[in-house]
This record gives C-alpha cells, sequence and structure tokens, in this order.
C-alpha cells in the first residue's frame, strides 16, 4: 500500500522540509538533521551503522525496532526517543514519521512532511525479503533522497533462497571434506542475516565476538535466529571441522583464525558480484549477499515512490543521478564525493567506516 | 557448457596450484574427449579470432540492458573486464538446455565470424537469453578472446598428464605446434603410447632462471659444474630437419616461415632426424652480433625484401643439440649434448648456421670479468648450463641460469596514472615517468611493476589527492613522487617525445629519499645509450 502525500492547496517550499548542509541533511522548520554526519543537538537516525548514526549526538530519535542495537553502540549520555513505523511525531509543527527500509533491523526510511510537503530520506534500503527486518515500503513523496552503493547495471542480486542454497551447499561440501567454512560479513546487520540463512542441520555455527554483540541485540528485538555460540567462550580444543564460523572481515588472516585448522573462507558482499573485488581478498569464495538496492530495485523504488526531485548520495551517485535525469526526473547528486572514490574505499578496504555497503 | 563453466569458476576461485591442477584433472576425467580438446585449447591460451567487434558487443549488451552507452562504459570502468560486464551488464537469462563445449564453440560462436550485422545481433539475443550469468562469463570470454583464468600451459599440461597416466614430457611434446581441437587430437594427447613424433613437432624450450645480481652465482653452485655461454638478446628458436623438410619454430611456438630464408637455407644442410636449439641474431659475415635494434626491423615482418636481408644478415646460433639421427638426446647431459653438436658441426659448414661459444673459465671471478664485457658483445650477459643436466622442462630448477649484467638505472619523476586491468581494476597502477629537460619533465617510460601491494596503495592515495587533470583515463599528478627505474636497454626513437625507447623498464624502489627536482636529466639517459644503437 502506499501511504499518499496529501497535497493542499498552499505548499511549503522544500528547503524549510530539507536542505543540504555540511553537517548532513537538515530540516529547518523542525530544527534537526537527519543521519547527521558530525555531532548536533537533534539527530533523526535511519538505522544503527556507523555512517548514519554518528556518535556523540545529544538526542536521537529512531525507528523503535533499532532501539537495542542503538543503545548498545551510541553514547552513554545520549538521550533516546523510538517511534514504531508507521506512527506519527510533530516536531515544531514537522510531522515525522519512520517506514521500514528493509536494510536492517530497525532500519528505517524517514519520512519529513511540512506544510503539505513530503520528503522521504531513505537511509540505506534493499527490496528483498530478508526474515530479519521488516519488509521495504513504497512511501509517495516529493523529494525522495536514494543511496547509490550499487547504483551500476551489473549490480543484480539474485533471490535470497538460491544464494542461501549456494552458502549451505559451500559449507556441507567443507564439512564433508573436514574443513571449517569462516564466512564473513559486517558485524551488525550482515552477520545477522547471513545467520539466518543458514541451515543449522549441517552443523555447529560459532560467531566472532564482534558478531555475537549484534546477534544478542537482535534476539532481544525479537528476531528468530538460528543457535550459536560465541568463539571466545568455546573452551579446550574442539574440533572445528564441519563448523561454521561468521565473523568479521578484519579477521581474515590473523592469529585468531589458527585455531579452526583446515578452513574455507567466504566473504558475503554486494562488491563479490565482481571478480576483479573477489580475488583481491584472496577467498576461496564470494557470496553476493547485499543489504542495498541492486541496480532494478533502485529503478522499482524510485519510479514506484515517484518523486518530483530525486536526490542521489551514498556512492554512484554521479551515474545514478544522470541516469534518471536521462529518464526524464529531476534528479540531482547530494555529496560531493566522487563516484570511484567511494567504490574503491568500500570495496579495498576492511577498515572503511562506511561498514555497512558491505 | 556448465561443467566447463563449473571448472572456470574452480579455477578462478583458488590461487592454489594444487587445486588448480586437480579442478583440470577432474574435469579431464569427465568430459568427452571433444570437450576435452576444445577446453585443453582454451586453457593452454588458445583464442578464437574475430568473432563479433566489440565494440558491437558493447553497443548491443547496453540496448539489451535497456541503458546508453556512458553507462555501459561506467559499469566497464567499475568491472575492469569487458566480457565480464557483458555478462553482468544484461539481464541474466534462463539456461533451458545444457549443450556441450563443443556444441557451444563449433555451432554458436565459430558460426557468428563473418555474419551480417543484423544476424550477429539476433544471434548475440539469444545467447544472452539462453545462459546465467556464470555460464555467460565464459561464454563472454571465448567471444571476446580473453580468457585467462589463471593457468599456464604448463600447469594444464600436468593436469592432463596426471588425468592420463602418462608423463608430463609426453603431453608437452604432444601439445606443441599447430593442432586442431577435436576427439581424435584429445585421444592420441592421452595415449599411454608413447613413441610418437609428427614429423614438424618441437621440444618443449627448457627455460633458464634467473640469477639473483645482488648474491651472484655462488649460490647456485660451484663454477666448475657449469659451462658459460653468452646471453644473447634474439630471437630463441629451435631448427628441425626431418623427412627432408626444415621447421624453425619460436618459442611461443609459433611456426616461422619465410621469415629468416638464410636459416631455412642453412637447415637444408643438416641431416634428417636433427632439432637444434638456439638463437637467431642479427650479424655479419664474420659472425659478430649486432645489436637487438638492428633485428627488430626483421621481426613481425612475414615476409623479408632483399634490401633488409642484405642489410641485416640473421645467424642462427646453435647451443644445444635435442635429437640426432632421430634420437631423443634430452635426457643426455648438456656436456655429451654438446659434444656431439660440436661433431654434428663438422659435417655441416654453412655462414647462417653456427654453433655459439663456450667461454673459458675457472672461476665465478673470472666470469664475472668477462660478463662485465656483455653490453660490448650486444649480450645480455651470460649463460651458466649445469654440466650434468639433462635438457629439462621445468622439473627441476637449476640447470640452466641467465646471469645479466646489471639493469640500467635512473631516478624518474612520475606524471601520470592510469587504472590497472583485472584484479588491479580499481587502483592507479600504470605509471608513467619523466625525466628533466631543462626546467620541463619529459615522458620517457611506462611502468607497471615493482612496487608491493602496500606500496601500490600508497600511490593510489597520492594519485586522487593530487590529481591536476584527467584525460579519459588516465590521469596527470603533480610532479612528487620520484623512482628508481631499471630497464634491459636503451635505443633512439623518433615515436617517443624523449627521442629514446627503454626496454623492459620497471620500478626497482620508490626514492623516498629524493624530490622531483633531484631525478636524472634526460640527457644523462642520452649518455647510457650505446654507440652504434
Ligand atoms: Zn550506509
Ligand atoms: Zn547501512
Amino acid at each position: 500500500m502506499i501511504a499518499d502525500a496529501a497535497k493542499p492547496a498552499t505548499t511549503s517550499p522544500l528547503e524549510d522540509v530539507l536542505s543540504v548542509t555540511d553537517r548532513g541533511l537538515y530540516c529547518a522548520a523542525g530544527d534537526f538533521y537527519v543521519d547527521p554526519q558530525r555531532p548536533v543537538d537533534h539527530a533523526v537516525v535511519t538505522h544503527a551503522h556507523t555512517d548514519h548514526a554518528r556518535w556523540g549526538c545529544r538526542r536521537y530519535l529512531a525507528a523503535s525496532d533499532s532501539e537495542h542495537l542503538l543503545r548498545m553502540r551510541m553514547n552513554k549520555d545520549a538521550e533516546f526517543q523510538f517511534l514504531p513505523y508507521g506512527e506519527t511525531i510533530t516536531i515544531r509543527g514537522v510531522r515525522v514519521s519512520f517506514h521500514p527500509a528493509g536494510h536492517m533491523l530497525g532500519s528505517a526510511q524517514v519520512r519529513i512532511e511540512h506544510r503539505g510537503r513530503v520528503a522521504v530520506a531513505m537511509g540505506d534500503y534493499k527490496l528483498d525479503a530478508d526474515p530479519t527486518c521488516a519488509d521495504w515500503e513504497p512511501v509517495r513523496c516529493h523529494l525522495m533522497i536514494t543511496e547509490s552503493t550499487f547504483g551500476l547495471p551489473i549490480y543484480r542480486w539474485k533471490p535470497n533462497d538460491v544464494t542461501a542454497g549456494e552458502i549451505n551447499d559451500w559449507w556441507r561440501a567443507n564439512r564433508d571434506a573436514g574443513r571449517c567454512s569462516v564466512l564473513y560479513g559486517y558485524a551488525v546487520g550482515k552477520s545477522q542475516r547471513l545467520l539466518a540463512m543458514l541451515d543449522p542441520a549441517i552443523g555447529p555455527i560459532f560467531t566472532h565476538g564482534a558478531v555475537e554483540k549484534g546477534v544478542a541485540a537482535y534476539r532481544d528485538t525479537g528476531v528468530g535466529l538460528p543457535p550459536t555460540r560465541y568463539v571466545g567462550a568455546v573452551e579446550g580444543k574442539p574440533d572445528w571441522s564441519g563448523a561454521m564460523v561468521v565473523a568479521v572481515p578484519s579477521a581474515h588472516g590473523t592469529p585468531w583464525m589458527r585455531r579452526f585448522g583446515k578452513v574455507s573462507t567466504a566473504m558475503a558482499s554486494g562488491w563479490m558480484a565482481v571478480r576483479g573485488a573477489r580475488r583481491r581478498r584472496a577467498l576461496d569464495r564470494g557470496f553476493v549477499v547485499s543489504d542495498h538496492v541492486d541496480w532494478p530495485s533502485l529503478i522499482e523504488a524510485v519510479n514506484t515512490c515517484d518523486p518530483e526531485t530525486l536526490w542521489v548520495t551514498h556512492g554512484y551517485s554521479a551515474v545514478v543521478a544522470r541516469y534518471f535525469q536521462s529518464q526524464g526526473r529531476h534528479a540531482v547528486v547530494i555529496d560531493g564525493r566522487s563516484r570511484s572514490e567511494e567504490e574503491d574505499e568500500a570495496s579495498s578496504s576492511s577498515s572503511s567506516d562506511r561498514e555497512d555497503s558491505e | 557448457m556448465k561443467r566447463f563453466a563449473d571448472l572456470f569458476t574452480a579455477l578462478d576461485s583458488t590461487t592454489k596450484t594444487n587445486a588448480k591442477v586437480a579442478a583440470m584433472a577432474d574435469y579431464f576425467a569427465a568430459a568427452p574427449a571433444d570437450d576435452a580438446a576444445w577446453a585443453t585449447y582454451f586453457l593452454a591460451g588458445n583464442k578464437l579470432r574475430r568473432l563479433v567487434p566489440s565494440k558491437l558487443l558493447r553497443q548491443w549488451a547496453a540496448a539489451e540492458a535497456g541503458i546508453e552507452d556512458w553507462l555501459f562504459d561506467e559499469s566497464y570502468h567499475a568491472v575492469g573486464d569487458l566480457a565480464e560486464t557483458l555478462a553482468l551488464v544484461v539481464p541474466p537469462g534462463e539456461s533451458r538446455q545444457d549443450q556441450s563445449l563443443t556444441h557451444w564453440v563449433q555451432q554458436r560462436l565459430m558460426t557468428l565470424r563473418g555474419r551480417e550485422e543484423l544476424a550477429l545481433q539476433r544471434a548475440m539475443a539469444e545467447i544472452w537469453a539462453e545462459t546465467t550469468v556464470e555460464m555467460r562469463l565464459v561464454i563472454m570470454k571465448l567471444i571476446t578472446g580473453a580468457f585467462r583464468v589463471g593457468v599456464s600451459k604448463r600447469l594444464v599440461t600436468r593436469a592432463i598428464a596426471q588425468q592420463a597416466g602418462i608423463p608430463t614430457d609426453v603431453v608437452a611434446h604432444r601439445l606443441m605446434g599447430d593442432w586442431k581441437p577435436s576427439a581424435a587430437f584429445f585421444q592420441r594427447l592421452v595415449d599411454p603410447d608413447t613413441l610418437d613424433t609428427q614429423v614438424s613437432q618441437p621440444y618443449p624450450f627448457c627455460l633458464a632462471h634467473p640469477i639473483d645480481i645482488e648474491k651472484g652465482p655462488e649460490s647456485v653452485g660451484e663454477a666448475n659444474e657449469f659451462v658459460a655461454e653468452w646471453k644473447w638478446d634474439g630471437i630463441r628458436g629451435q631448427v628441425i630437419r626431418r623427412q627432408g623438410q626444415s621447421f624453425i619454430w619460436s618459442r611461443g611456438e609459433e611456426l616461422m616461415e619465410n621469415r629468416w630464408p638464410e636459416v631455412e637455407a642453412a637447415a637444408e644442410q643438416l641431416p634428417d632426424g636433427t632439432v637444434l636449439d638456439g638463437e637467431i641474431l642479427a650479424a655479419n659475415a664474420d659472425g659478430t652480433v649486432l645489436p637487438f635494434a638492428q633485428l627488430q626491423r626483421r621481426i613481425g615482418r612475414k615476409t623479408v625484401g632483399k634490401k633488409l636481408l642484405r642489410e641485416v644478415p640473421v645467424v642462427f646460433h646453435a647451443f644445444d643439440l635435442l635429437e640426432a639421427d632421430g634420437q631423443d638426446l634430452r635426457l643426455q647431459p648438456l656436456v655429451e649434448r654438446r659434444r656431439r653438436l660440436e661433431r654434428l658441426f663438422e659435417q655441416v659448414d654453412h655462414p647462417h648456421l653456427r654453433t655459439t661459444e663456450l667461454i673459458r673459465g675457472e672461476s665465478w671471478q673470472q666470469w664475472a670479468e668477462v660478463r662485465e664485457g656483455s653490453r660490448a658483445q650486444h649480450a645480455e650477459g651470460l649463460m651458466l648450463k649445469r654440466r650434468d643436466s639433462p635438457y629439462d622442462v621445468g622439473r627441476v630448477r637449476g640447470s640452466w641460469w641467465k646471469w645479466k649484467v646489471a639493469p640500467y638505472t635512473i631516478d624518474a619523476v612520475l606524471i601520470y596514472a592510469q587504472k590497472g586491468h583485472g584484479r588491479r581494476a580499481s587502483l592507479f597502477t600504470d605509471y608513467t615517468f619523466a625525466l628533466w629537460d631543462g626546467d620541463t619533465l619529459v615522458p620517457f617510460a611506462k611502468a607497471y611493476s615493482g612496487l608491493d601491494d602496500k606500496e601500490i596503495r600508497r600511490v593510489d592515495q597520492f594519485v586522487r589527492r593530487n590529481t591536476k587533470d584527467s584525460f579519459g583515463p588516465v590521469r596527470s599528478v603533480t610532479p612528487t613522487l620520484v623512482m628508481e627505474l631499471a630497464f634491459e636497454g636503451l635505443q633512439r626513437s623518433t615515436r617517443h617525445k624523449s627521442g629514446i625507447a627503454t626496454r623492459f623498464p620497471r620500478i626497482v624502489r620508490w626514492r623516498h629519499d629524493k624530490r622531483p627536482q633531484d631525478a636524472n636529466q634526460l640527457s644523462e639517459l642520452l649518455q647510457l645509450l650505446p654507440e652504434d644503437a
């Protein structure tokens, strides 16, 4: 169902609803920022990834489902307010509500309405099914702000169950060859989705410390995940062959890995769609699992929400904006960073702070 | 085709040699002989040439994907590999029926050649509609002729030998030269009866390993275990005389016909059942070797005119005898083969055929002194060959060593950078270097290799932060970084702005200690030019 934007006679200019500042997206009428890049007083955050929920703000407003994750990751002296999906809060006459973005647990599109003008900041989002979070919902708007992490036609995701089948086949083959499977995914969001894709009948599942914290927050929120054991809590010298270990990519090639004996390693990331990115990491396998929109979903989302104006950020912004311009839309790039820099940072360095784009 | 696509994926997803050999051996065990022959053909680096112009492929893929050309180009830029971009950009198709590799190659791909544009476009659309991404990647690689999957011909040879249970040498020999992939060919390839020789077939070449210049030859053994020859800079080749016919093969396993008429004429003097290994060199009638630049005038010419024949005569310097009286001598010790080579040359006298000189010496010290004079002889250094070694095809390391003279080195400034391909598609890895001519920097060499991964990333960062200008894929950067470059040779060139062409330039080290103004002058490079080059 599409929530419709009412169109009364008097409308407010777009700048009152949202504008681009060097601290991030700013709603002047409501005096708050959406996913600010620096500490501010009032932050509305789309989700708990650190490139969106920055440390050090005084107050955070976020979707209810992200409560456990945000409290785990943010400064203790911060004030939090949480709002269920679909409920509206009014801030200085500006109506604010959260709608599922399908990116990870608690991820939300922020709908901001001021005097009949509606802006939707999508944050990170995907349209594919994901049992660990609520499904993306289209929200009609005048202004849509979309990410473009995988905004090239080379990125097309397979259905979730197909990829899950590939991962489980790999795990099973490793088990049969007496190897331990180590699957890398980002600590929060990706790892938990991977756990939900695994078939626990194949063998025991273990987690890296950074992953385990996120798992606890997911379980506390009520997301069903298969049983896992934290590697650090395992006593003695167990037989790891046949086990699945879900770890963060930065663990690759560290002494921490030695305990597992014979391993096969794999990375789960949207970047794995391209062989070069796969091979650069010296992994045995790469699985294409992404929590961002692929090319067809991006087009579908924009056409469904049908905004008058499209702002593009977070990735292949220039490419995506140019594409939609060629389709007759008013599309604008709102980040100064060039496409290739973004892509390279996120795809070649695991220390990138854009942790979620893996 | 699925089996072959799976093999590609298996080879592509491991860097371990043994895993690659095992994957190939499994494939050869399971595949029908005709598929196995085609797989061998492609894995060994052969291509189907000119099936579809890549410009058209790009246009049609963009049309299938519903995108404009610029967006295809952006995609290509991100992927760094045309076949892969073609595979990814077009929405995935569905493979309804799995046809064999042979069917694909012979019925679907080779039939593309020379077709009308419209028919070609329709055929490509059908191929895209019938292929999943994984299978399509392989097919696009076959069509674009860029089928490389990190296996060498040697590795393929090993896999086939392992699977068939016959010696690697036999398989390597049978894979030499020209052959057409067919079931019959593959059956012959794995035939356990190993007493075969085809009349034109050369032997796999014995390759030399480089001696670490810093460590010196002491690291490979005692001087009295070796003989020394000049390391010539020419065209390595085998001259075959069998059943009244002559064949000259290059090390790249190309049959060189009509290119070296003097050597062909000379080969007629050889008795039947003779195979020589040696080097084709530009040389005067008295035997003195001319610089490589002279030989280069004849390289690449399919036929040679009278004038050129007169100006640049060539001589085949034989240094090994692989077959005599139709008998394979490769397992005999080097000194024995040399003895028989000399005996053969007592009977054969032709100005364009000679044995290479053995350089007298009793100690490394003596040879080190001789080696200093290499450049004056137009040699690259010395070859050291173990006296008792068989003619070896890479199983044991250390039969032949090349002890080159220290390369030329010069400090230059990095001025342009471009992204690499394949594995390094997203990093700036290809650099252009310049030297000072007064107060301007003149580009003179491109270098791709020599830095480690960490340094490459640092240069990459530098390029991104210091780009002054970009023209297409090339970025011009603020002249800041100084690197020491080494190269094997120099020659004058009118095609280069600097007036000089370098051979095999590479980066020796990053000179963090030098500022751009400390880099060398172009005039200093010109001083390194050999007198007569
Ligand atoms: Zn993000
Ligand atoms: Zn995110």
